[in-house]
């Protein structure tokens, strides 16, 4: 599923509005998550799951190419854990 | 702090006209959809955020880490999150290297 079929299927969801909201409140939910997490704002959402950053601590890593070692600074990245429910309805072993 | 369904169900209320009841419901919905696409075995890619991606795990030798029993952890399927490249490139920018938190 892509962003423009859920924004499809939001629309459906939701005859009584104009299809250009369903668009709008997509795009609005996703910059907020965009936002909170440069922001290093936890996310959290009930029945679903949480993102948060991890840190990546700093590294002496290699050129491929030339083999030659370059320190690769700290970073953090985006981390997203499944909340029970989304895990459960996922896996088909139970 | 931490950006929550109500905090978002707000926003749509802000930014989008929604009205309270149908603002909450469409964030309820967002996530439903996401979910859903994911219980049938279908991918969802949002693109400038990130791709949610199914992995099938087989099973695997693990431990009760109480008893220290061995029990097999069975084959079970499992959500993976990549994060765009623009999200990870974007929050790299915002926080500083070598560890120290710019906010």
């Amino acid at each position: 599923m892509t962003k423009s079929e859920l924004i499809a299927r939001l629309a459906e969801r939701h005859p009584h509005l104009v299809a250009a909201d369903a668009e709008l409140a997509v795009k609005t939910i996703l910059d907020a998550m965009v936002i909170s997490l440069v922001e290093g704002r936890r996310i959290e959402i009930r029945g679903f799951g949480s993102f948060s950053l991890n840190y990546r601590p700093p590294r002496l890593g290699r050129n491929p190419k030339t083999g030659e070692k370059v320190e690769v600074a700290g970073k953090y990245v985006p981390h997203f854990k499944a909340g029970k429910e989304l895990r459960d309805r996922v896996d088909y072993s139970d | 702090m931490t950006l929550t369904k109500a905090e978002l169900a707000n926003l749509l209320f802000d930014k989008v006209g929604l009205n309270k009841r149908e603002a909450k419901e469409m964030v309820e919905a967002f996530f439903d959809e996401v979910r859903t696409a994911l219980e049938k075995g279908d991918s969802v890619k949002l693109s400038g955020f990130g791709n949610f991606q199914l992995r099938d795990k087989p099973q695997r030798p693990g431990r009760n880490p109480k008893t220290g029993e061995e029990m097999p952890i069975t084959a079970r399927r499992v959500v993976t999150f990549h994060a765009s490249h623009k999200l990870k490139a974007m929050v790299e920018d915002h926080h500083d290297v070598a560890g120290t938190h710019s906010e």
